[in-house]
């Protein structure tokens, strides 16, 4: 996996430092845009749009719940190797952050915030060496990148707006790590649907 | 000659029972606008959204153990193509209220085949096996 580091990249000293600090500027963007709107989701509360956004939200954070728990069954699995599986618990870590942010969001909009399930189904028989891991994460990412695209424009608060876009950069900055890990066209278009 | 138009007639019988196992080029254009679908959604098992196999017939929040919302489960629909071109167009405008919080397809032709897969998706082992 040694392309996924560049020689002379100061990324290869300290690669997990470097890309946690990097993302951490990007996902403080999504906490930033709520942070912002907070007057406005305190005035929003109850509404119908606060419940439909609340909706939403709760319809993102299930599934920011359950990639997280098919980040763990990969992490656990015994089939990633380093430096994937550090960008395994990384991602994983970032679906956390998106995790907390949609929560406290949704509770400040007056609605109870969907928990994690007991037990999640997941393709286990599939799943057989760490390309299938990485290519079922990724199809869980492109999913997420269309779910939040799908999203975006419904949102009657355009602060709510702005975060959900924010998070949707983040997967999809996964979604084209993972594709370049398997040996794929990270990018593979100009535009997402 | 009667047996070489026999094995015509077998040949071209295989040839049609290829064909209509073989996804539609509507089908392939469809598995990939099912993948927008595949952060919530499973064809055989329930995620954040309902699983899709059985879909079609299925009345609308009727997977058992699912926790739909109240305007799904209100809805009296019954899924069929057109009651799914209707829905997937503009999902909360068809039925206010559900909590599939997304803007949908707008573009006709990707409904069609994202219809089109699922249903050919529905004809498969994955979903025979529900």
């Amino acid at each position: 996996m040694s392309f996924l580091i560049q020689p002379n990249d100061p990324a290869a000293t300290h690669p997990r430092r470097m890309f946690l600090g990097k993302s951490g500027l990007l996902l403080s963007g999504a906490a930033v845009a709520l942070m912002a709107g907070q007057d406005a989701l305190a005035a929003a509360k109850g509404g119908k749009s606060a419940t439909e956004d609340v909706s939403i939200l709760n319809s993102a954070l299930g599934a920011e719940l359950e990639a997280i728990a098919a980040y763990q069954l990969g992490a656990e699995s015994g089939l990633l190797q380093k430096p994937v599986l550090d960008l395994a618990v990384t991602f994983q870590g970032h679906h956390k952050e998106h995790a907390d942010v949609l929560a406290k969001t949704i509770a400040k909009l007056g609605g109870k915030a969907v928990s994690a399930k007991e037990k999640y189904t997941f393709p286990t028989d599939k799943l057989k060496t760490q390309a299938d891991v990485l290519r079922f994460a990724a199809m869980l990412e492109k999913g997420a990148v269309s779910a939040y695209l799908g999203a975006v424009p419904l949102f009657a608060n355009r602060d709510l707006a702005k975060a959900a876009a924010s998070i949707l950069g983040d997967e999809a900055m996964h979604w084209a790590i993972l594709r370049n890990a398997l040996g794929e066209t990270p990018v593979p278009s100009a535009f997402m649907s | 000659m009667k047996a070489i138009r026999v094995i015509f007639a077998v040949l071209a019988l295989a040839a049609g029972t290829a064909q209509s196992r073989a996804p539609s080029a509507d089908a392939k254009l469809g598995e990939a606008v099912y993948s927008r679908c595949l952060a919530c959604h499973a064809l055989a098992y329930d995620r954040t959204g309902p699983r899709h196999c059985g879909l079609f017939g299925r009345r609308a929040g009727s997977v058992p153990g699912f926790a739909y919302s109240d305007a799904m489960k209100r809805s009296d629909i019954v899924w069929n193509a057109r009651t799914l071109d209707r829905f997937l167009a503009n999902p909360t405008k068809a039925i206010p209220g559900t909590s599939m919080g997304y803007a949908g397809v707008p573009v006709r032709a990707e409904r069609a085949a994202l219809i089109a897969y699922l249903k050919q998706a529905n004809g498969t082992p994955e979903c025979a096996k529900q």
